[in-house]
């Protein structure tokens, strides 16, 4: 058995609901006072308080090895990011205890520190102090952050310039320097662009292979089965399995299959029809909403027919997930009598850039509007990118390409006879 | 094979909040360089984007002063313990500036930090402590510009002169103490953010800053004392000016009730401290 870094039991944390929002005024709390004779003549044998409460976190008890980089997954609001701020004491825990061994470096946000009129070299020193790192610390690192991040040229001017890259660069270059014994890391290095995330994710593999212990939190569950031996599947602030990654992921993806699966049937039942649903004929990794190839794809939308249609018009369109559209047709003059009919589109491919879209469909006929639908559940493209590494370069479409450097004959040629 | 178990090493053990815990001073040691690049931070932004830059911390005494040796000194006939009213008032003004904007920006700092409250665990009195330090550095350019009043009204250097850090130590822990309590109580309530510039200016008259505090009765002056900032502004002008009596027992009055405040504020802010994650 290995040292133990981090050690859990049965850690909790009660929130109430709403509470981050919450912002006291004097006049609540006069108010409130003043009401509460009231509240309790009116009170009727109830409990008299209205407010919720949430266990974000409940009864968790774990134990991390020195030196393990382990994985934690679940869905939004499963407890992740509330386990890594009461591990690095941001907030407090409502029951139970952790004991922590070593110092922690907590990296829930890129930047942290930053600001807009300070410049690049002055917020990397304001960043990397508020990151807990000493001032002498920047200093000899100072050289090697700036290389990392690209930014050189600009390391004198204020990051309000900075393009969006270079700012979660000057950001990324910065953590990825981090010397902790323990790093927490939420969901940060998992947003942007490619190549950092590799250059920041090969920087903690070698951090952790220095007998550093990592705990990371993130949706991309390539990058955790790349980088953790370990994992930790949250559900409900709890902890619903641990385990070797490949164990707990198996489960863990299955599980989010599932969830998925379950959420549509649409009921055609009293309309003139209905679409009911959608699905690819292919699915990948048991997931027929979701794309993982750049092969010839065929979708396929279920529509029930109750009555007759007459010149009837069918829309279809992609969109991702900020409702641009990407790709839309129609077909007019359709007919159709009751029952049930299969709508199929074949492309050739969807070279679309890695992320979620949906498809939004119609049926109009001759009276008007038959039905729209923004399908559900969305479609999911896993492809991995081929595209240039920082999203804003990248555009939306992840089409593979060749690219090749020849000299141009007739040019050349050409400069061969003038010599 | 290592034999040791990990309990032998040291840990940080994390806890639900009990009501009243201590402030882990080693930490806040450990931690001493993040108050510095937090004082650095709040300097190198006050006055960007500023032409006259740190110009504004000479101003606003200046003016202040100016104005009250119109209204008050000329045409009111203030008693100025027998030194040229501008010179009494600027005395008076160099600290009240000074105070009043540390206490400004220690109300406000927990707020405007709120996003680094909310991501990093770090010692959050050096929210409030940064600009009660970096305040100082205004005090001292406006300084200068009252040597130069001095030398302009042929004051002389006195002895006395020397006991001025004390006076402004005592200033930078009134601001402190009081800040803290405005800071931690700004996390909780919205309302202080609006009650504090009337706070301030309310204190400015209540302060010996446009009149000597011997125009207070003399049965009132040890209630008068109550307020720290009397004892800070006749400990610059006996200091300065050699104007006034010297610190007596209203000064004395004064530092018990800074202690006082500051020890609350302490208290207090630790037990708020816990939650700021969970409500800014």
């Amino acid at each position: 058995m290995p040292h133990i870094a981090i050690e859990t039991k049965n850690l909790g944390k009660l929130y109430q609901l709403g509470e981050r929002e919450r912002y006291y005024a004097l006049r609540d709390l006069l108010t409130k006072a003043a009401l509460t004779p009231f509240r309790l003549l009116m009170r009727k044998g109830k409990s008299p308080d209205v407010r919720r409460y949430l266990w974000a976190l409940k009864n968790v008890s774990i134990q991390i090895g020195q030196g393990q980089i382990v994985g934690i997954v679940g869905r939004n609001g499963a407890g992740k990011s509330t386990l890594l701020k009461i591990l690095s004491r941001i907030t407090r825990p409502t029951e139970g205890e952790a004991r922590v061994y070593g110092r922690v470096a907590s990296l829930l946000e890129l930047g942290t520190g930053f600001h807009y009129e300070l410049t690049g070299r002055e917020n990397i020193f304001m960043n990397g102090a508020v990151l807990g790192m000493k001032k002498a610390e920047i200093e000899r690192k100072f050289d090697e952050i700036v290389a990392f991040a690209e930014v050189e040229k600009f390391i004198d001017t204020p990051t309000k310039h900075y393009s969006t890259g270079m700012y979660m660069r000057l950001a990324f270059a910065v953590a990825a320097h981090l010397e902790p014994e323990i790093l927490l890391v939420d969901e940060v290095l998992t947003v942007g662009d490619l190549a950092f995330q590799k250059k920041c994710l090969g920087k903690m593999g070698t951090v952790a292979h220095q007998g550093r212990t990592v705990l990371f939190v993130s949706h991309q569950m390539n990058q955790i089965r790349r980088l953790c031996e370990k994992c930790i599947w949250l559900e409900r602030g709890q902890v619903l399995k641990e385990g070797p990654t490949a164990e707990v992921l198996a489960d863990y993806e299955a599980a989010m299959a599932a969830a998925s699966e379950e959420l549509i049937e649409r009921d055609g039942a009293g309309v003139k029809a209905r679409f009911l649903r959608w699905e690819l004929e292919k699915p990948s990794n048991g997931d027929r909403h979701m794309l993982a190839d750049f092969e010839p794809v065929v979708v396929k939308f279920l529509l029930r027919v109750n009555r007759p249609i007459k010149m009837g018009v069918h829309g279809i369109g992609l969109h991702d997930v900020d409702g641009r559209m990407l790709w839309g047709t129609a077909a007019t003059n359709l007919e159709f009598s009751p029952g049930d009919y299969e709508l199929c589109y074949e492309l050739p491919m969807l070279p679309l850039k890695p992320g979620p879209y949906y498809w939004h469909v119609s049926l109009y006929d001759h009276e008007g509007e038959v039905d729209e639908w923004h399908c559900i559940p969305n479609l999911v493209l896993a492809t991995e990118p081929v595209t240039h590494f920082w999203d804003d370069f990248a555009g939306i479409l992840n089409l593979s390409y060749r690219f090749q450097i020849s000299p141009e004959r007739r040019y050349s040629q050409e400069t061969q006879r003038e010599a | 094979m290592k034999s040791g178990s990990s309990l032998q090493l040291p840990f940080v053990l994390i806890r639900p909040s009990s009501r009243w815990s201590r402030h882990d001073l080693q930490e806040m040691w450990e931690h001493r360089e993040l108050l510095y690049f937090f004082v650095w931070r709040d300097l190198k932004i006050r006055y960007k984007r500023t032409v006259i830059g740190a110009g504004w911390a000479v101003i606003q005494p200046f003016f202040a002063m100016v104005v009250f040796s119109v209204f008050f000194g000329a045409l009111a006939k203030m008693p100025s313990e027998g030194v040229p009213y501008p010179l009494f008032s600027f005395a008076g003004l160099l600290p009240w500036m000074y105070f009043a904007n540390a206490l400004a920006g220690a109300t406000t700092a927990a707020v405007q930090n709120e996003r680094i409250i909310s991501k990093v665990h770090f010692p959050k009195l050096f929210l409030p402590a940064a600009p009660v330090t970096a305040g100082l550095v205004d005090l001292g350019v406006s300084f200068l510009v009252f040597m130069g009043m001095m030398i302009y009204y042929g004051a002389p250097l006195r002895m006395s002169m020397l006991a001025l850090p004390l006076f402004v130590l005592l200033a930078a822990l009134t601001a402190f103490s009081c800040g803290i309590w405005l800071c931690a109580l700004n996390v909780l309530f919205q309302d202080v953010r609006y009650a504090v510039p009337f706070l301030i200016q309310f204190w400015l008259f209540a302060s010996p800053v446009a009149y000597p505090s011997s125009l207070v009765p003399e049965k009132w002056r040890m209630l008068y004392g109550l307020n720290p900032m009397a004892g800070v502004l006749e400990g610059f002008r006996w200091a300065l000016l050699g104007a006034g009596q010297p610190p007596g027992s209203m000064v004395f009055l004064s530092i018990l009730m800074v202690l006082v405040v500051l020890g609350s504020g302490l208290l207090y802010f630790r037990h708020v401290e816990d939650i700021f994650a969970d409500v800014v």
